[in-house]
C-alpha cells in the first residue's frame, strides 16, 4: 500500500472553512477519520454518491469535517436515519461515525435491530469506555472499576463488548483495533467499504481529556501503553483460558461472511409482491 | 403508473386506508412505522401497496426510529410519510423537532386515542393537539392539519405532503380512532386530477451552497438533495446558512429561528383553511375541529331550527393559527362554544384569540365518545 501524505488526504477531503477541528490534543478521533478517508481513497470510491451520517457526541461530529454529504442527526439514532437514506436511495454508499455511547447506550436498539436487518452500512465506532462530549461520564463500554464522573468509586456494572454484540447480532463484517493500529485499522476499512450488509470497525481511542484524566492517563502515549497492556490479539486470545481474558479486550477479525444485505432483500421482497399479486410473471 | 387500488372513482374505505391511499397518490415512496392501534391499517395497507408502486415500507423497531427513518429517507429524495397514536408520537417528539430545524419535508400522521399514557387503545380523544403543536423542544413552528370525514383525511393527506415539500417542514396529521376506523364513501381521483407540489431544488450551485439560506426571499431554502454531487452538511445543532454549526452566537440562532418560524407564520393565508356554516349572522359561534365538527354541524341545524343564531367554524388547520380571524369573530358574536374531546385544548388557542372580545365557553368530553348534537346544543340553549 502506497501512503499518501496527511497534507495529501486533508486538502482532498476536508472542509476548510470548518476547521479546527474540536478535538482534543491526543484524542483518538482524528487517526480513525484519516484512516477511514485515506480506506477510501485507496479503493478511489466516488466522494459524491458516499453520506456520512452521525449521532451526537465527540465522534459524531467528524461528518461536519469532511466535504460528503453529511446528517449529522440525534443522540443514538444515526443507523436508523441511515436505514431511510439506504433504502430510499441504494447507490448511496453510507458510512456511520459514531462513539460507543452513542451506538451501545442510547442507540442500543437502533445498532443491533440495523445489525440484524443487515443495513448496507459501514460503522466506523470510537470506543473511549466514556462519554466525551458531556464531559466523562461511564460509556456501557466501560471496563469495571474504570471512573467517571457518574461512577466516580469505580464502574461496577458489566461492559458490551461491541464486537461481539455485532457479530452475534448477524453483521457481515465486525474488526476491532486500537488506533495505533494504523495498518490493520486501514485496511478493515476497506474491507468493510468493499462489503455488501453491515459492517463495521471499531476502534479503542484515546480521550486523554474526559477519561484518560479520571483514570491516572493523562496523554495519549500513557493510554497506548495501557491500550498494548489490555488488547490481545485474537489468535492469542484463542489459546487464552476465561480467567486469563479477564480485563483484557480482544482484537482482530471477528467476523467476515456475505449475507445479502438490506438492499438486496427488499429488491427480492418487492418482486415476490409483484409476483403475488399477478403483476409480473 | 399502475396503482394497486382503483383511482377515478368512488370507495367505501377506512380513514386509515383512505391516508394510505392519498399517500401513495401524493407520490410517497418510503414509509417507516411501528404497529400501534388505532393507526396500524395505515401501515397494513402501506406494507401491502408500497412494494408495488416501487417504494418502501418497513417496520422499525420502534417510533424513535420511524421518524428518523423518513427523515433520512427525504434527505435522500423521497417524500416519507409515518403513522403512529399518542404514545408513539411522544417518541417521535425528539426527531421531530430535527425534522422542524433541519427543514425537513416529511408527512407525520397522529391518530389520536384516549390518553395519557397507553389510556384508551380503540377509543378516540383529541388529546393530542398541545403534543402535535408544541410537543417538541424549542422555539418552533410546523404545520397541523385536522380532517373531520373519511374524505378529507384523503384530502389532507395529499395537501399534507404538498405542503411538507413546499414549505420545507414537518407536517403533522392529526385525525383520530373514529376517523380512522369509520367506512366511507371516498372520491379517489387519477392521479391528473390531483395537483402536486414538488420541493424547490437548487438551481445551481451557488444556491446548493445555501442549504439553509434564504435565496429566493421567501423563507424557504431549496434543498440538496443527497448524493446529487452539493455535499451538504445537516445538523440540528444552530447553523449558519451554509449548515455550518455555529451554536454560540445569539445572532445566527436568531436568524434560524426567526426564518423557520416566519416561513410558516407568514404564509398564514395559504397554509390555513376552515370551513364555516350559518357564520354570516351568527350570533353564537361554535368552533371546533376534526370528528366533533360533525356533531357540531347538525348541532347548528337543530339550534337554528329553534331561532338561535348559531354558526360553526371547522378548522381544518390547527397550526398555524388564525388568531386575527377569531378576534374578528368574537368581535361579531356573543359567544363561543368549544367542543373538544379534552379537557380543553383548543380551548385555551380560541380564548387567547378572542381577547377578551366574547365569551368563551368549553364543551369538553373525555372518555372516548363524540359529543352527540343534543349535548352541545343544551349546553349553548342551556
Ligand atoms: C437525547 C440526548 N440525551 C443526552 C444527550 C447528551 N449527550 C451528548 S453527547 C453524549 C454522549 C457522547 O458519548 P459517546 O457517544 O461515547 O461519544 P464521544 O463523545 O465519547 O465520542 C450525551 C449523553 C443528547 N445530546 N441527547
Ligand atoms: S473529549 Fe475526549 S473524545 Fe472528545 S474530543 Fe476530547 S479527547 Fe476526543
Amino acid at each position: 500500500m502506497y501512503l499518501k501524505s496527511a497534507y495529501d488526504i486533508r486538502e482532498k477531503y476536508l472542509r476548510k472553512d470548518m476547521l479546527p477541528t474540536i478535538f482534543c490534543p491526543g484524542c483518538g478521533i482524528g487517526s480513525a477519520l484519516q484512516y477511514t478517508l485515506r480506506a477510501i481513497d485507496d479503493l478511489g470510491l466516488n466522494q459524491d454518491e458516499i453520506v456520512w451520517v452521525s449521532g451526537i457526541g465527540c465522534s459524531s461530529r467528524v461528518p461536519g469535517f469532511v466535504n460528503f454529504d453529511g446528517l449529522h442527526t440525534t443522540h443514538g439514532r444515526a443507523l436508523a436515519f441511515a436505514t431511510g437514506m439506504k433504502l430510499a436511495n441504494p447507490n448511496l454508499k453510507i458510512i456511520a461515525f459514531m462513539g460507543d455511547g452513542d451506538a451501545a447506550a442510547i442507540g442500543g436498539n437502533h445498532f443491533i435491530h440495523a445489525i440484524r436487518r443487515n443495513l448496507d452500512v459501514t460503522v466506523i465506532l470510537i470506543n473511549n469506555f466514556t462519554y466525551g462530549m458531556t464531559g466523562g461520564q461511564v460509556a456501557p463500554t466501560a471496563l469495571k472499576g474504570l471512573k467517571g464522573t457518574t461512577a466516580p468509586y469505580g464502574q461496577f456494572e458489566n461492559p458490551f463488548d461491541i464486537a461481539d454484540l455485532a457479530v452475534s447480532a448477524g453483521a457481515n463484517y465486525v474488526a476491532r483495533w486500537s488506533v495505533f493500529n494504523y495498518l490493520q485499522g486501514i485496511n478493515s476499512i476497506k474491507k468493510a467499504l468493499q462489503k455488501e450488509g453491515f459492517t463495521l470497525v471499531e476502534f479503542l481511542s484515546p480521550c486523554p481529556v474526559s477519561f484518560g484524566r479520571r483514570n491516572r492517563m493523562k496523554t495519549a502515549p500513557e493510554l497506548l501503553r495501557w491500550y498494548q497492556k489490555i488488547t490481545v490479539p485474537l489468535a492469542k486470545a484463542k489459546k487464552m483460558k476465561p480467567e486469563e481474558l479477564e480485563g483484557k479486550i480482544v482484537i482482530g477479525e471477528f467476523a467476515d461472511r456475505d449475507r445479502p444485505g438490506l438492499v438486496r432483500e427488499y429488491e427480492a421482497y418487492k418482486k415476490r409482491a409483484k409476483k403475488m399479486m399477478g403483476w409480473e410473471e | 403508473m399502475r396503482y394497486p387500488f382503483p383511482v377515478g372513482r368512488s370507495d367505501f374505505i377506512q380513514g386509515d386506508e383512505a391516508i394510505a391511499r392519498a399517500a401513495i397518490l401524493a407520490g410517497c415512496r418510503f414509509y417507516a412505522g411501528y404497529p400501534i392501534t388505532p393507526a396500524s391499517e395505515i401501515f397494513e395497507a402501506m406494507a401491502l401497496y408500497m412494494p408495488l408502486v416501487d417504494g418502501v415500507s418497513i417496520q422499525m423497531e420502534d417510533e424513535l426510529a420511524s421518524m428518523a427513518a423518513i427523515i433520512g429517507a427525504s434527505w435522500a429524495g423521497a417524500k416519507a410519510m409515518t403513522a403512529t397514536s399518542g404514545p408513539g408520537f411522544s417518541l417521535m417528539q425528539e426527531n421531530l423537532g430535527y425534522a422542524v430545524m433541519t427543514e425537513t419535508p416529511v408527512v407525520v400522521v397522529d391518530v389520536q386515542r384516549g390518553g395519557p399514557s397507553t389510556g384508551q387503545p380503540t377509543l378516540a380523544a383529541q388529546g393530542d393537539i398541545m403534543q402535535a403543536i408544541w410537543g417538541t423542544h424549542g422555539d418552533h413552528s410546523l404545520i397541523v392539519l385536522s380532517p373531520s370525514t373519511v374524505q378529507e383525511a384523503f384530502d389532507l393527506t395529499i395537501r399534507a405532503f404538498n405542503l411538507a415539500e413546499k414549505y420545507r417542514t414537518p407536517v403533522v396529521l392529526l385525525t383520530d380512532a373514529e376517523i380512522a376506523h369509520m367506512r366511507e364513501r371516498v372520491y379517489i381521483p387519477r392521479p391528473e386530477e390531483i395537483e402536486l407540489i414538488e420541493r424547490k431544488l437548487p438551481r445551481n450551485e451557488e444556491e446548493a451552497r445555501l442549504p439553509f439560506g434564504d435565496p429566493h426571499g421567501d423563507g424557504v431554502p431549496p434543498m440538496p438533495i443527497f448524493g446529487r454531487g452539493y455535499r451538504t452538511y445537516v445538523t440540528g445543532l444552530t447553523h449558519d446558512e451554509y449548515g455550518h454549526p455555529k451554536t454560540v452566537d445569539a445572532e445566527v440562532h436568531e436568524r434560524l429561528i426567526r426564518r423557520i418560524i416566519g416561513k410558516i407564520e407568514n404564509n398564514k393565508a395559504d397554509i390555513i383553511t376552515y370551513d364555516s356554516y350559518e357564520l354570516d349572522d351568527a350570533e353564537i359561534a361554535i368552533i371546533s375541529t376534526g370528528i366533533v365538527s360533525r356533531s357540531a354541524i347538525r348541532a347548528v341545524k337543530i339550534l337554528r331550527e329553534r331561532g338561535v343564531k348559531a354558526g360553526l367554524l371547522k378548522l381544518n388547520t390547527i397550526w398555524p393559527f388564525d388568531f386575527d380571524m377569531i378576534e374578528e369573530l368574537a368581535e361579531r358574536v356573543r359567544k363561543i362554544y368549544v367542543p373538544e374531546m379534552n379537557l380543553g385544548q383548543l380551548y385555551h388557542l380560541v380564548r387567547e384569540g378572542a381577547n377578551g372580545k366574547a365569551e368563551v365557553e368549553l364543551i369538553a368530553k373525555i372518555g372516548g365518545e363524540v359529543h352527540t348534537p343534543m349535548e352541545i346544543v343544551e349546553r349553548v340553549v342551556g
